[in-house]
């Protein structure tokens, strides 16, 4: 049966989702690097800690696919194994940031008493670089997966709120708000029919930001020995530590560096079709 | 002798997915030295592109045209870039629609202006300058020196277009493009500005390409007219004869489509828009709509309201000490210009603003002081259609869904039965109940206003706030929107507040009018009263600015008033005058005009 056949009440809105390129790219891309995370253990060739001192700094070969590090470890296993980490934290984050970016930003664009306040509160935030931030909280709330999640989810909030915000500022003037205000309508209704769903764009497109930064942010942490365990590879970890190799042994860099560029590539191909596709207007007549 | 500019046989096309696709066709027109000759259509006929394609203003790479478009006999078309830029603001003047985003805020008038002089003309700056001066005084810009270095916020809507067409005069163009240049400006304003291109064209003897919608403008001032209908050119001709004796169904049933002021003969109530046939262009006149109008309590009250914005350089009375009130069935039109108040009342009236003074009582509730619950209830018998039908829908949602939220919201139907009461509603404003699962961008503006009238029409209210409802359509979509509107008066007893700029919908559609200026009612009363008695200054004067869609009947010598609606700003300290109004006749005040009025009206 092909998807033209198909008759289910949701069909056509499936065939508009795979219809798109970018959100198929995007999509298989992501399945592809996200079930190999979560199959980790059945595909590695490896354990992914495990060392084998003779074979350090090997370049790829059929053993090891994409080479060894500085202990032996094969990096085609720990790559995957990483996957696990650093998808769930950029995940983690984003969710985070977006939730707490949205509240912050519509309750700043559509309440002006509440401008004020909140709007310090994110410039005070955002005075701080990012890094320092998260270092401060992930010190405060005690090393941990948990926390680094937390941590550089608020971190990222204050961005996604300013643009959230701004959007509001724009919505909340425009006559189809002043309409439901009009009709009488409450107000929870109206930010959330009226208000976030024209907030979709900018919110997808900073969000997918938001991932790739993360994913970064996290190895950074690591690397300065505040992010997650040394013992739990993160894609992170692996070129924050295969960078002192990079000169003889680029491989260390290259392929964790891959898989991050890979997962932030069809996050945004994904981003990107789908802010097309909520958006009534460029959909095509199909 | 030859014409300044002549188009021939000009073919536009725009890069689409499909290929190219033609937007104008075969379009031939000249214009001569001293000679004004009009384009006129709705929206989408393709008269800016023919006009943008003369200064080949297009993309280059995404239209395309073909033709010729002679400008002292030379090809525009084949000159060079280099050669079209001293063609543009050098022989060729333009003047844009919107006076308020064409000049840049960050230079002075004077700059703005100089700068084509030393472009074009090699000029110093500080000839240029001088120059610039003469200039102001010539579009008639009070006390130009002092106001050569000022920049643009401190001018007005009107005088911002003086200094648009001040620039484009800059160099002597021997063809002025005026691309709807008194569409953004109130009445008074326009008949001004007409005024002065008409004796700039005559002093400079220049060629005008005037583009408008408004068949009122055109019997104005073109010499001949051309009309466009979805990029082909219908007819042209002599303005007169166009007028007098159009030949083609197109032209007749625009020109029936007007909305004419002194049309409304014996009749007493409202009365109906002609119906144009579109397949013979005849028309036939509207009946006179059964008067639904009640004599039992008002169902709106509105008492010495006012409405204050603090600015940070003084206080803006955006509403004063204004008091009227609208029975069942009942239209009140509220006309003024822009910034007169008209549409701070209707919103006030709404509480989508808050009154600083006075009371707003609809159905016997007051809506000063009602709480949240209250104020839900109050606005499911009040509702307010918006002007413009682009942005009064939201693009992201399908429009059956629109029009069933307020009744799901407010608890008067189930889904199902929602849905049957869409279908119902979009059929009662002449749409087919099967577009219901479609969104906004699907629909033309006049479709649009319909739909906003049907989600208006879902709580099936008692009062509707019409604010400049049918003022973004186009002609013929103006007459139907408006007799809609009266249709579903007389069908539901509906009570409108009718805001608007436009004097000869007013007319038609009104049982009541009140004028408003600068915040106040100057005069009110019914609607007969109003117009064949204007008492105040103001409302003649407004009447007057009409343009009158007859160019025999063409106003030749207007008075040059260079006085323009003032801004409600003043000091914190102000304290408004209480105002005394006279009863003319029965239900006709208006405000007694020995106060401060006159030095206002006259100065």
């Amino acid at each position: 049966m092909t998807l033209s056949s198909l008759t289910l009440p949701y069909a056509a809105s499936l065939r508009r989702l795979f219809g798109n390129r970018a959100i198929l790219a995007g999509a298989i891309i992501l399945a592809a690097v996200v079930l190999a995370a979560l199959l980790a253990p059945w595909i590695a060739p490896y354990a992914p800690n495990k060392l084998s001192i003779v074979n350090k700094l090997k370049g790829p070969s059929l053993s090891h696919i994409f080479g060894t590090d500085e202990f032996g470890r094969d990096i085609f296993s720990r790559a995957i194994f990483a996957g696990r980490a650093s998808l769930l934290v950029s995940l983690g984050v984003v969710c985070i940031s977006t939730v707490l970016g949205i509240v912050l930003g519509v309750a700043a664009g559509y309440f002006r008493r509440l401008d004020a306040p909140i709007s310090r509160l994110l410039d005070a935030m955002m005075s701080f670089p990012d890094i320092l931030l998260a270092i401060a909280l992930v010190a405060a709330l005690g090393p941990s997966l948990a926390t680094v999640i937390l941590a550089l989810g608020i971190t990222y909030a204050p961005r996604l709120a300013r643009i959230v915000r701004g959007s509001t500022l724009v919505l909340r003037e425009l006559p189809y708000i002043e309409a439901a205000v009009a009709m009488g309508l409450p107000t929870w209704q109206i930010l959330t029919r009226h208000v976030l769903l024209n907030l979709a764009s900018p919110i997808l497109v900073q969000a997918t930001f938001v991932f790739a930064s993360a994913m970064l942010a996290e190895a950074s942490l690591s690397f300065l020995g505040v992010g997650v365990s040394a013992d739990m590879p993160t894609w992170g970890t692996m070129l924050a530590s295969g960078r002192e190799y990079m000169n003889n042994a680029p491989w260390l860099m290259v392929f964790p560096g891959l898989a991050i560029v890979f997962s932030v590539l069809s996050l945004q191909l994904l981003g990107d079709g789908l802010r097309d596709l909520v958006d009534p207007r460029l959909a095509k007549e199909s | 002798m030859a014409p300044v500019l002549a188009i021939e046989n000009l073919t536009t096309s725009f890069k689409t997915a499909e290929g190219w696709r033609a937007v104008i066709r075969d379009i031939s027109l000249s214009v001569n030295a001293g000679e004004t000759v009009a384009i006129v259509g709705e929206s989408g006929s393709g008269k800016s592109v023919t006009a943008l394609s003369a200064l080949r203003l297009l993309p280059s790479g995404k239209a395309r045209c073909e033709g010729r478009i002679l400008l002292e006999g030379k090809d525009l078309l084949k000159a060079s870039e280099a050669e079209m830029r001293s063609v543009r603001g050098g022989s060729i003047g333009m003047i844009f629609q919107e006076p308020m985003t064409s000049l840049n805020p960050v230079f002075t008038i004077g700059n703005q202006i100089a700068e084509a002089l030393v472009i074009h003309q090699h000029l110093s700056w500080s000839a240029a300058e001088a120059e610039a001066v003469r200039l102001m005084e010539r579009v008639r810009i009070p006390a130009a020196k002092a106001r050569l270095n000022e920049y643009p916020h401190k001018f007005s809507g009107g005088m911002r277009q003086r200094v648009m067409i001040a620039m484009a005069l800059a160099c002597r163009p021997k063809l002025l493009i005026a691309d709807e240049p008194t569409t953004a400006l109130d009445v008074t304003i326009q008949a001004e500005i007409l005024y002065l291109i008409r004796e700039l064209q005559r002093e400079e003897n220049m060629g005008v390409l005037f583009i408008t919608h408004d068949m009122g403008v055109v019997a104005e001032v073109a010499d001949r007219t051309v009309v466009m209908f979805r990029g082909d050119m219908i007819e042209s001709g002599p303005t007169g004869q166009i007028f007098a004796a159009p030949k083609e169904v197109y032209t007749k049933s625009l020109l029936a489509s007007i909305p004419r002021l002194g049309t409304m003969g014996e009749a007493k109530a409202p009365r109906r828009f002609p119906e144009v046939d579109a397949k013979t262009g005849e028309a036939v006149d509207g009946r006179e709509m059964e008067d639904v109008a009640q004599t039992s309590a008002p169902i709106l009250k509105v008492a010495n309201l006012a409405v204050r914005f603090d600015a940070p350089n003084g206080r803006v009375h955006a509403v004063e000490d204004v008091s009227f009130d609208l029975k069942p069935g009942e239209t009140l039109s509220l006309v003024g210009e822009s910034g007169c108040g008209k549409s701070t009342t209707g919103r006030a009236v709404l509480r989508l603003v808050n009154a600083s003074a006075g009371s707003v009582v609809i159905d016997g509730q007051d809506v000063a002081s009602a709480g949240t619950k209250e104020l839900r209830a109050i606005r499911r018998h009040a509702q307010m259609i918006f002007q413009d039908p682009f942005a009064s829908l939201n693009p992201r949602i399908t429009i059956g869904s629109a029009i069933a939220e307020p009744m799901l919201s407010h608890g008067l139907a189930g889904k199902r039965e929602a849905r049957e009461r869409v279908a119902a509603l979009l059929e009662q404003v002449g749409l087919s109940g099967a577009v219901a699962d479609r969104y906004p961008h699907e629909f033309s503006g006049g479709q649009r206003q319909r739909i906003s009238i049907a989600r208006a029409l879902a709580l099936e209210p008692k009062l509707i706030v019409a604010d400049e409802a049918v003022s973004a359509l186009d002609v013929s979509v103006k007459a139907q929107v408006s007799n809609l509107l009266l249709d579903l008066q007389e069908k539901h007893g509906l009570s409108y507040l009718f805001i608007s700029h436009d004097m000869a919908v007013v007319e038609r559609m009104s049982h009541r009018v009140a004028v408003m200026y600068l915040g106040e009612i100057v005069e009110i009363g019914p609607r007969a009263a109003i117009f064949d008695n204007p008492q105040h200054p103001y409302t003649r004067r407004l009447i007057s600015a009409v343009p009158i869609p007859d160019p025999s009947r063409r106003a030749m010598a207007r008075p040059l008033l260079s006085e323009e609606i003032k801004s409600p700003l003043r000091p914190f300290d102000y304290v408004p005058p209480k105002r005394t109004y006279q009863e003319v006749s029965p239900g006709h005040f208006v405000q007694d005009t020995a106060s401060a009025w006159d030095e206002r009206l006259t100065a």
